[in-house]
């Protein structure tokens, strides 16, 4: 979903410069040999090795990285995964597994000597408890599926990405996912009270607990978002909530980038958390208006949406709150939803800010970094000056109470120099990022996109502890292989140094 | 960070190297108010006080994050958010005015509030730790959403100083509620944990329950309107003073914790729903997720019954400090020693605290 329609191959990529783990020919004889072991305990049907077959799993959601999987593996019991598991383990083959492919960050590309383990047989929800207000999910299941199946029950699931018809939970585990109501609601760590999974060796665990807690260390926090690489989830127990009775949506215009922080800052200093606070920048307004007619105040400089949710008598008291910040801080329009038609108009625009860009670009390139909110004004005026510089326009949303940033880069997939740019334009918005005191990925991942900012992002001691932990867990690292943590030679090669406390070593040397 | 923390930070990375080669044992401890939680000691040990490096670095109220020094007093932290109205969201105990932050995280315990918020790691947003390698690393940030590498500093909360020396830590903080209530309704032992679950299960405002006989107390906290028209909705006797009864609570110095002819105080933390396991004398909280059972019930009997409701049991304040944890499954366990062996080879963090072979 959402992801840069790249159709063609483009040749000057980074990691065709340095070539990522996995990549390459397949290798026939071994593809021969790992399908007979698999065929053991599979049935013919979940055994894919013929390229017509495998083609259609070689990338994810970021398509500017494809690699054709040795063998594809669609299991349908926890015992075929966890026999998957130690067959691949005594013939020392690589597992990449795989829920819907949305993900952005190429967390799901596959390995050209290891099996693509697709989980999307495992897409039953086993049990729903009122009660306790939890529910027992496969991790194939869509993420939207658990709020549609107790939805009836008046509860729902919170984490809400963009991708969310489509996406699986597993998925969502494996990204630690978001979505708009995260500042209110959380992440999935925030809603996931336990994982079950198929160790490297083919053994299972659990780990969190539908308690409160589990004795021991946390081992659930490094397992949320460890896109893949320290086990396979074969059943998640999910948090369910119950759905406010009231929503309501203020939408406000700023004539200044600067002021609509200040607003988000001055929300959040009045005690405010609300449900949603969105920001789009002018561009971002002018490219989903034609689009969707949410109304939209096409000469605001940005425009902010804050949700408030609750029981009436709290929404009407957070949103008459609300309202009052906004105009002492320079809102120059204010609108409050008066239905709920008019609550999902205003907000149409915003979920449908990333395929509106699909119609003024053939492609854009989606970045995700987090910066601290007060940095906002002077982030976007950087942006601003490298559109210029690679001569490609950006959007920008904005999931502003939780200052995670999704610049929208448009460019031209059928221009290989724009491709080049394009990815060089992100490459910089990321590193700027990590210089202003934040992340590369406030919710995508790493994958393989951002492996090369890691380099920046955390120092050679630290980044040997990432590996330290993926031992611990998959000690002939086996699982997603070569993603997410890069090697200090991979950092050597890419020529980039760790960021110290937020400061760039030769801030005066140009950064590409 | 000012000379005087970087020279302590050298002065701790030359202790740890030297311990390291030595193999002598350093128990880490602050302030020694949660000396009474994990398994005792090992006779043979040094101290390694982080007091000395303390203060709030860095609190930014509108960004909701505060960055403060492990040996910052937990009153310190808690004094400067409440000068902006803001708070920690999981109401942590402090067990003793010397309470510190880095010794909050590293146990890991939570109060009354965490029932709807969330535990300790919910708010870890970053923290660096000292390892046995004598490395100082840096995990996670200061911002609300960062997915990049494996969120090793949210594992830090309630490790016991089995991976290292918790240095600084980045928390999300939380606006305190405008208002809050409490309210009590007499109800027997499983009713109340009925009761308590379904009204989690609804859009009310509940920060906090507890049961203790026969009376089920609710706190309801959040806006001016949104706790007026709970009160209505659930009705109920308001309580005179809530604050003493939940700090009470938090604090264990509520009458219910003062027992001591030589029964165990367990913590059960059991799926919220279970049905009264009585063990003994008991409070009720999280809406029945965590129980504190005065017990000389045998510890592998209170085990079995805590197992067989999805839960696990703690030996929290007890004479015999032996393998007061539940145990691990086996593959978790191994799983365990494998962390430790990468964080801290020589083993000479907190050996024991947790598992005897950590």
């Amino acid at each position: 979903m959402n992801a840069p329609l790249l159709q063609r191959h483009a040749p000057q990529l980074l990691a065709e410069r340095i070539p990522l783990e996995g990549t390459g020919a397949i290798d026939v004889e071994r593809q021969r040999a790992v399908v007979a072991a698999l065929k053991v305990f599979l049935p013919e049907h979940c055994v894919l090795w013929r390229e017509e077959d495998t083609r259609p799993f070689e990338c994810d959601g970021l398509t500017m990285y494809r690699q054709l999987p040795m063998i594809v593996a669609l299991p349908e019991t926890e015992d075929q995964v966890a026999r998957i598991a130690r067959v691949c383990f005594q013939m020392q083959v690589p597992i990449v597994p795989r829920g819907a492919g949305t993900g952005l960050s190429g967390g799901a590309l596959p390995h050209g000597r290891g099996v693509l383990l697709s989980l999307t047989k495992f897409n039953r929800i086993l049990k729903i408890d009122r009660l306790a207000c939890t529910a027992v999910v496969q991790p194939g299941v869509r993420n939207l599926a658990i709020s549609e199946a107790v939805s009836h029950l008046g509860l729902y699931y919170a984490p809400d990405p963009s991708s969310q018809i489509a996406c699986t939970i597993g998925g969502n585990i494996a990204e630690n996912s978001g979505g708009v109501h995260c500042l209110k609601y959380g992440l999935t760590l925030h809603n996931v009270l336990r994982v079950r999974g198929v160790t490297v060796e083919g053994e299972i665990i659990e780990v969190g607990s539908e308690a409160f807690d589990s004795p021991g260390l946390d081992l659930l926090s490094l397992v949320m978002g460890s896109e893949g690489m320290l086990l396979i989830t074969t059943e998640a127990t999910v948090k369910l909530l119950p759905k406010p009775i009231c929503q309501q949506v203020v939408m406000a215009s700023f004539d200044d980038v600067g002021k609509g922080g200040d607003a988000v800052a001055a929300v959040i200093a009045a005690g405010i958390t609300p449900a949603g606070m969105e920001m789009m920048d002018r561009p971002a307004v002018a490219a989903v208006e034609p689009f969707v007619n949410a109304g939209y105040d096409l000469n605001a400089e940005s425009i902010l949406l804050v949700e408030s949710d609750g029981t009436r008598e709290e929404v009407d008291e957070e949103i008459a709150h609300i309202e009052a910040v906004l105009k002492t801080n320079g809102a120059t329009r204010l609108e409050v939803s008066q239905s709920e038609a008019e609550r999902h108009r205003f907000w149409a625009g915003r979920k449908a800010a990333f395929p509106a860009m699909g119609r003024i670009s053939p492609d854009y390139y989606c970045m995700d970094g987090t910066i601290p909110r007060k940095r906002l004004g002077e982030v976007l005026k950087a942006i601003a000056t490298m559109e210029v510089k690679y001569g490609l326009r950006c959007a920008n949303v904005f999931h502003a109470g939780d200052g995670n940033l999704h610049p929208l880069i448009m460019f031209d997939c059928n221009n290989p120099d724009s491709v080049m740019r394009a990815e060089r334009f992100g490459f910089e918005i990321l590193e700027l990022s990590i210089a202003v005191g934040g992340t590369v990925t406030g919710e995508h991942g790493v994958g393989v996109e951002k492996i090369h900012q890691m380099c920046q992002q955390f120092d050679p001691a630290t980044l040997e502890s990432f590996f330290a932990v993926k031992r611990a867990f998959d000690p002939p690292g086996l699982l997603n292989p070569g993603k997410v943590v890069p090697t200090l030679s991979r950092c050597a090669e890419y020529g980039k140094m760790h960021v110290h406390g937020g400061q760039l070593k030769f801030p005066e040397l140009p950064r590409f | 960070m000012p000379a005087a923390a970087n020279e302590f930070v050298r002065s701790l990375q030359e202790r740890v190297r030297t311990a390291a080669a030595t193999r002598t044992q350093l128990l880490i401890r602050a302030g020694g108010s949660k000396d009474f939680y994990g398994n005792a000691a090992r006779a043979l040990h040094d101290v390694l006080d982080p007091r000395p490096y303390c203060g709030v670095i860095d609190y930014e109220p509108t960004e909701l994050v505060i960055t403060a020094r492990s040996g910052t007093p937990l009153s310190e932290v808690e004094c400067s958010l409440a000068k902006h109205n803001q708070m920690l969201a999981f109401e942590p105990p402090h067990f003793g005015a010397s309470a510190t932050l880095g010794g909050s995280i590293a146990s890991g315990l939570a109060g009354p509030r965490r029932m709807t918020t969330g535990p300790i790691r919910d708010f870890v947003l970053g923290a660096t730790l000292l390892d046995g390698h004598a490395n100082v690393l840096s995990f996670g940030g200061k911002v609300m959403k960062n997915v990049a590498g494996y969120d090793v500093s949210r594992s830090l909360a309630g490790s016991l100083g089995t991976l290292g020396v918790i240095l600084d830590v980045s928390l999300k903080v939380v606006p305190r509620p405008a208002t809050e209530q409490t309210m009590q309704f007499d109800l027997p032992e499983a009713d109340a944990i009925e009761r308590a679950n379904q009204w989690a299960g609804q859009p009310l405002p509940i920060s906090a329950t507890a049961w203790l006989d026969g009376v089920l107390s609710v706190r309801l906290s959040g806006s001016n309107a949104g706790v007026r028209t709970a009160q209505a909705r659930l009705g109920g006797t308001p309580v005179a003073d809530p604050a003493a009864l939940w700090i009470g609570l938090r604090e264990q110095t509520h009458a219910f914790f003062q027992d001591t002819d030589d029964a165990t105080l367990w913590r059960l933390s059991v799926l919220p729903t279970a049905p009264p396991l009585n063990l003994g004398a008991s409070l009720i909280e999280w809406r029945g997720g965590q129980r504190w059972v005065w017990s000389n019930v045998s510890a592998a009997e209170v085990r079995s019954k805590v197992e067989a409701v999805g839960g696990h049991a703690t030996a929290f304040r007890c004479r015999d400090r032996d393998n007061v944890f539940h145990p691990l499954a086996p593959t978790l366990a191994q799983i365990h020693r494998r962390l430790k062996n990468e964080f801290d080879p020589a083993h000479i963090f907190n050996p024991g605290r947790m598992y005897f072979d950590l």
